[in-house]
């Protein structure tokens, strides 16, 4: 195990309810993520996949365990994270760029000098919503974009205020395949430019060996890692990529784990 | 388009023009007596007649009305803020809550009166008393109804307690603040009317009660008018500010065009 890991688990289990009423959601997870690493989570529903999100952010206390990110030991929910998720959670009352300024009002150093350099902090909400093919829509409200616009304005919010650690927790599943591709290319670009460390959970394979360094597949509950995946091929990857024999092979390998886990 | 939404807003009107037709037919033609059910040519001759008297009481219960609801807004707004923010201040306080707007607030005019006199102060506290429940639920609801999925978002940026309620949960519970105001303006008219009539010399509610101790049946008809359109007035201001505050809780629906 890396020592030096970014995000690091040991041992972590996770029990919802009490007495009769408990299930065991995940058990014996162990993961070590490098700082800067794409990595992708996926398995058979209620694994535990979103739990682990959970964990890892300290929303929730795991039942034992320890959970490390950035040297420190988790005990509460850790400041400037990046999240999304499946539903995009703009809120509806603010303008998509009021929307993407949410974490800027919270998060450290920047709330403090928001209203002194406010039209410096606009602007870089613009630029982030220019680089998504957002820029027109600044002032348009959530409801008024379509669905793909929303999860590329959900993706904008999670990563303006350059969180080290981005988690996104199915923030595709909801669009068609076409604009699901289209936002892949658009994920990539971002993480190349800014290199952080992103988790992805994901129910789509391509999506995952598309987006990430390494591919950790879960059991079915309780979850635990059962198998990893190196994804060596070269980045920038394209649409092209995904129609290699390599890729191919790789999505295949991935889904025979996880039909293994679907039987047993 | 345009021609139809005219029609739409005409509707209210044609309709109260026919409810008020059929009446006078009916009455008319059955030859029902002015003590029982008067005509409302009569009622509306009779409000002319005494429009001075009228005029007076009519401000008063109006007077009384928006103060008590006026409370009632800040009272509910607070009580649902602290109920819907915290988990304590709801299982001790909801059930408190719920004896007290089961209790009919006419038998509690007779204590106020004990303690205030009876006037003005009683029927702002009967105004304000039925009023600010309906209120203060519906702020609660809105908080309680925050999408867990939000929440995280702002817990993982490191938001505090107080910075999840004026981020989240104060906009997200406008909606159910403004359909609350709709119902409390109209529940503090009852209030400050049923206030009027058992404890007080002035108000609408005081003048009916007299004018039907006296006979004046058509005197108290037009004040039971008046009641009712101050009620429709109160409700319309209150459904422009609703449309004004809460756009996006209307979206793309035909109300907010
Ligand atoms: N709040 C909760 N209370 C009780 N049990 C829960 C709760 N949340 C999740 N669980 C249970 O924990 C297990 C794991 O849930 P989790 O949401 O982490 O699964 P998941 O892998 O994200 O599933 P999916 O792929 O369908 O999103 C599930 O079996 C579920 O029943
Ligand atoms: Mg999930």
């Amino acid at each position: 195990m890396a020592d030096n890991a970014f995000v690091d688990l040991h041992n972590v289990s996770l029990a919802y309810g009490e007495d009769e009423e408990r299930i065991l959601a995940v058990e014996n997870l162990n993961l070590a993520i490098e700082k800067g690493d794409f990595v992708a989570v996926v398995g058979p529903s209620g694994c535990g996949k979103s739990s682990l999100m959970k964990l890892v952010t300290g929303l929730l206390p795991p039942t034992g365990g320890t959970i490390f990110v950035d040297g420190r030991q988790v005990t509460g929910p850790i400041e400037g994270v990046g999240m999304a998720f499946q539903s995009s959670t703009l809120m509806p009352w603010r303008t998509t760029l009021d929307n993407i300024m949410l974490p800027f009002e919270i998060v450290k150093p920047h709330k403090h000098r928001l209203r002194t350099n406010r039209s410096e902090y606009v602007a870089a909400g613009e630029r982030i919503l220019q680089s998504v093919g957002l820029g027109n829509f600044t002032h348009k409200y959530p409801w008024q974009l379509s669905g793909g616009m929303q999860q590329r304005a959900n993706l904008c919010r999670a990563l303006i205020h350059e969180p080290q650690l981005l988690m996104l927790d199915e923030p595709f599943g909801a669009l068609d395949a076409f604009t699901r591709e289209e936002l892949w290319s658009v994920m990539q670009n971002l993480w190349l430019e800014k290199r952080f460390t992103a988790v992805l959970v994901t129910h789509d394979l391509r999506e995952a060996a598309y987006l990430s360094d390494t591919v950790h597949v879960m059991s079915k509950r309780p979850g635990q890692f059962i198998f990893s995946k190196k994804i060596d091929i070269p980045r920038p990857r394209t649409l092209e990529t995904t129609f290699t024999p390599q890729f191919i092979d790789i999505v295949h390998s991935l889904r025979e784990k996880i039909s293994n886990e679907h039987e047993l | 388009m345009k021609r139809k939404k005219q029609l739409q807003s005409l509707v209210p009107w044609l309709v109260t023009l026919a409810l008020f037709l059929f009446w006078e037919l009916t009455c008319w033609l059955f030859k029902v007596p002015p003590f029982v059910l008067p005509r409302p040519s009569l009622i509306f001759t009779t409000m002319y007649q005494f429009r001075g008297q009228i005029w007076f009481h009519s401000l008063q219960t109006l007077f009384t009305t928006i103060i008590g609801f006026g409370l009632a807004v800040g009272g509910g707004l607070l009580i649902g803020l602290a109920v819907g923010a915290s988990r304590i201040v709801y299982t001790s306080l909801y059930p408190l809550l719920i004896g007290f707007n089961s209790i009919p607030k006419v038998a509690l005019v007779p204590v106020i009166v004990i303690w205030f006199g009876i006037g003005t102060i009683p029927a702002i506290i009967t105004a304000f008393s039925i009023a600010f429940f309906p209120i203060a639920v519906n702020v609660a609801t809105g908080l309680a109804t925050i999408e867990p999925e939000m929440r995280d978002v702002l817990r993982s940026l490191g938001a505090s307690r107080y910075e999840i309620l004026t981020k989240v949960g104060i906009p997200r519970s406008t909606p159910y603040l403004f359909a609350s105001l709709k119902i409390a303006i109209t529940l503090s008219f009852i209030g400050s009317v049923i206030s009027e009539t058992v404890a007080s010399n002035q108000g609408i509610g005081y003048l009916m009660l007299s004018a039907s101790s006296r006979f004046e049946v058509p005197l108290v008809f037009a004040g039971l008018l008046v009641v009712g359109a101050m009620g429709i007035a109160m409700y319309a201001i209150c459904v422009l500010f609703e449309q004004r505050m809460t756009k996006w809780a209307f979206r793309g629906s035909e109300l907010s065009a």
